[in-house]
């Protein structure tokens, strides 16, 4: 039983380290180092620079131009990553539909889609959850019905994360009515520029526009946009769930973010309240801290499973509970870092050029509605209260 | 990076797993735990020829000289077997203690007998007012010519009744709360001057609350110089009785959903109803967290180092909270049958419990983390 890194394993680390030191977008380094937000096209020049480097496809077979790393490679990766305080990587295109593609699409929906993807020349969203279908996101009605070469779709789509950035999105739809439920939804890509697709923005609770409502008014779409077979969208999309499972914890940021609180509570910055010796505070601190030690654990055993070749233990549906549990622990430790600056609302002072009139401490104003937005994570990908009915019924068979 | 048992570890966790499977169902160890003795001699002998007690002491000693990592594997097989044998005050830590800080004749002379099963230790170091404080010691020991003589009052010695030879921790030099000044004696029980209150367990185990009146006493090592390693024998004490913790948990959560599978009210079994499938999820992920912080306890204290003890630390906060939690539910979602004395889970309960009260609580590991009071 160990956790040493092999001679490989560390030279890779320091190429990586030496990645994002070195071979950042200089405008995204410095974004970065001023803490302003990234721009879309920040982001598009960051996942450029990692396809450049051959990099980009983490989690693809080496047949499709992907890395071919070892979960290790992968979680130095990411640790590296987190350390540099580095954008994460939009899994829209590159680790949610490029899977579903590359297993069950055809030879040319493969040539068409992945490289653009790899490349990222295509900004892609997903079309999951309706109005009227979350957790129980089967129920979908949005509807996909056969005219010729094309399906005729109408229905509406939400929580559309950066459908706005959006060139195109991959939806469930529902192409049959008889049968379970399941069994009539179908997995379709849609270009977001076709006639009758239109999007309204949802502002979340941190007063900005991360999130949005895709609306489809008889709109066509070529049935070559079908992937694999009608009526499997269900099984292809709960494959694509499990595809990448153990970053959803976060654990890389949350460490990052932990290291980053605890230099600010040594050397608190001008206008922040010094917390070293409210034991109260530090107490819930360390506790985060635990968690977090013990999740990264749980992570590490995931992981070691799966490189041994096994497919990753009942530990592994713990990974988003815990994870975005432990995520909103550390939400709630900023924000009261932040003390009384927790109360401006300022949030152009993260972006280019609204540094004009600056609330210091300058990550104090942007605690709140951090907190307030995040409460997203233990409700999206499945509610934490859905991942416990999955282990109540996958794991303690009750 | 690797996770899976080694062979020697294999080994060792399928014959704990038989012993306990086939020697040591849940009314043999009551049977034990209630006999005169409170253990089995012949289930002791046993553990010294499987090798158990020889476990983690150097090869140049007869030992196996394994680590902390299988000391762990072995020591959740017997949590989840609940066993009363004193392995963890006699081997655990007196054994440990001798190894850390015996001169290498003592080691010779005292591991030779431990590990063929002859011989049987317990560390009092515990006193009245210190509770987990190691150097809040007010056990002196005086020097004169015929040797040391020993006077104090050791509280709660785990395994004290049945050890031939006392390890004490007294003080020789310095104040209450010195580091410097400690040392460790070898003190005969059955000597004049030494008296042994002796009671069992909560937990079904015994131990003594011990007076020395000017008992004769022979210095184990170096004098003054114990506190290191009597710091670094509890921070590995922490890591095995950790693991006791994850196979006691591991054993309430399978119990308890395998009750809620057969228990059925309002015409179903209790296990379909939501509220207590998450309670239940809830004790699970608490389970698979502890374990995952016993490897970080294990790996980074066989590293050793100024990490370890805060390692050590970590980890016995989050056996505390998941520990009581994981108890408290596996009790109540047995509803009445859980506050029997007639079933196993009640009895588990007992143990998780205690365990939070050994080697320094929750709170008081936490306390330590933060850097807010010196309990070492």
């Amino acid at each position: 039983m160990n956790i040493d890194l092999t001679d490989e394993e560390l030279a890779f680390r320091d190429e990586v380290r030496a990645f994002f030191q070195n071979e950042l977008p200089p405008q995204v380094k410095e974004k970065i180092q001023r803490g302003l937000r990234i721009s879309r096209e920040d982001q598009i020049a960051y996942q450029q620079a990692l396809y450049a480097k051959g990099w980009a496809g983490a989690n693809w077979p080496e047949e499709y131009g992907g890395t071919g790393w070892s979960a290790t490679q992968k979680y130095i990766f990411n640790n590296e990553a987190a350390a540099a305080r580095a954008p994460r990587i939009i899994p829209f295109g590159l680790t949610m539909v490029a899977p579903v593609i590359y297993t069950f699409g055809n030879e040319e929906q493969k040539q068409r889609f992945l490289p653009d993807i790899l490349a990222s020349k295509v900004w892609w969203c997903q079309g999951y959850s309706e109005p009227n279908a979350g957790s129980d996101l089967a129920g979908l009605k949005t509807r996909a019905v056969r005219d010729g070469d094309h399906y005729i779709v109408n229905g509406t789509k939400t929580w559309t994360t950066l459908g706005h950035y959006a060139d195109w999105i991959f939806c469930l739809v529902r192409t049959s009515d008889t049968g379970k439920k399941q069994e009539g939804i179908s997995f379709l890509l849609i270009d977001m520029n076709s006639p009758g697709v239109s999007v309204t923005p949802i502002i979340t609770l941190d007063g900005r526009r991360e999130v949005n409502e895709v609306n489809f008014d008889e709109v066509r779409v070529p049935v070559e946009n079908l992937v694999g077979e009608e009526g499997k969208g269900w099984t292809y999309a709960k494959v694509l769930l499990t595809h990448e499972r153990t970053n959803i914890a976060g654990v890389a940021t949350s460490k990052q973010r932990l290291e980053r609180l605890r230099n600010m509570l040594a050397e608190p910055p001008a206008g922040m309240p010094s917390l070293v010796d409210n034991s109260v505070y530090m107490a819930r601190v360390m506790e985060t801290e635990i968690e977090l030690k013990a999740l990264e654990f749980t992570e590490l055993r995931v992981l070691s499973a799966v490189a041994t070749g096994k497919a990753p233990g009942p530990e592994s549906s713990i990974l988003k509970i815990k994870g975005t549990e432990v995520q909103q622990m550390i939400d709630e430790l900023y924000l009261e870092a932040a003390g009384h600056y927790a109360l401006p609302f300022v949030p152009e002072q993260y972006e280019e050029g609204g540094e004009a009139n600056m609330i210091e401490p300058h990550f104090a104003p942007d605690t709140a509605p951090h907190y307030y937005n995040n409460r997203k994570v233990t409700i999206f990908g499945g509610t934490n209260e859905i991942q416990k009915n999955i282990i109540a019924k996958a794991v303690l068979e009750l | 990076m690797d996770f899976a048992l080694n062979d020697i570890q294999q080994m060792l966790q399928d014959s704990a797993a038989k012993f306990i499977q086939n020697d040591y169902d849940f009314e043999t160890r009551r049977r034990l735990s209630e006999s005169e003795l409170g253990y089995s001699e012949e289930n002791w002998k046993l553990f010294a020829e499987l090798g158990w007690l020889a476990l983690p002491f150097d090869e140049e000693y007869g030992g196996l000289g394994g680590n902390l990592t299988d000391l762990m594997v072995l020591q959740i097989e017997l949590g989840r077997g609940l066993v009363v044998e004193p392995f963890f005050s006699s081997v655990v830590l007196g054994g440990n203690l001798i190894q850390r800080h015996g001169s290498a004749s003592q080691r010779a002379e005292l591991l030779e007998p431990l590990i063929a099963g002859e011989l049987k230790l317990a560390f009092a170091y515990i006193e009245p007012q210190s509770h987990t404080s190691i150097t809040d010691i007010e056990t002196s020991a005086e020097r004169s010519e015929a040797g040391y003589r020993l006077t104090g009052h050791k509280a709660v010695v785990l395994g004290g009744p049945s050890a031939d030879l006392l390890l004490v921790a007294a003080r020789t030099s310095g104040k209450r709360g010195d580091r410097n000044g400690l040392s460790l004696f070898l003190v005969d029980p059955a000597q004049p001057g030494v008296t042994l209150k002796s009671y069992p367990t909560n937990d079904g185990f015994r131990a003594a609350d011990i007076h020395f009146d000017d008992a004769k006493a022979s210095l184990l090592g170096e004098v003054d110089s114990a506190h290191g390693a009597i710091q670094a024998t509890l921070d590995d004490a922490i890591v095995a009785l950790s693991a006791e913790a994850v196979g006691v948990m591991e054993k309430l959560l399978d119990a308890t959903v395998e009750f809620c599978k057969v228990r059925k009210q309002f015409g179903q079994p209790i296990g379909k109803f939501q509220v207590l499938q998450h309670r239940m999820a809830d004790m699970f992920m608490e389970c698979e967290q502890t374990r995952s912080m016993l490897y970080f306890g294990a790996i980074t204290a066989t590293a050793g180092g100024e990490e370890a003890s805060r390692a050590a630390s970590m980890l016995k906060v989050k056996v505390g909270s998941a520990g009581r939690l994981v108890g408290q539910q596996a009790v109540q979602l047995h509803g009445g049958m859980g506050v029997s004395d007639e079933l196993d889970v009640g009895h588990f309960f007992k143990r998780i419990t205690m365990i939070n009260t050994l080697l320094g609580s929750r709170d008081e590991h936490l306390q330590r983390l933060i850097g807010d009071a010196q309990v070492a």
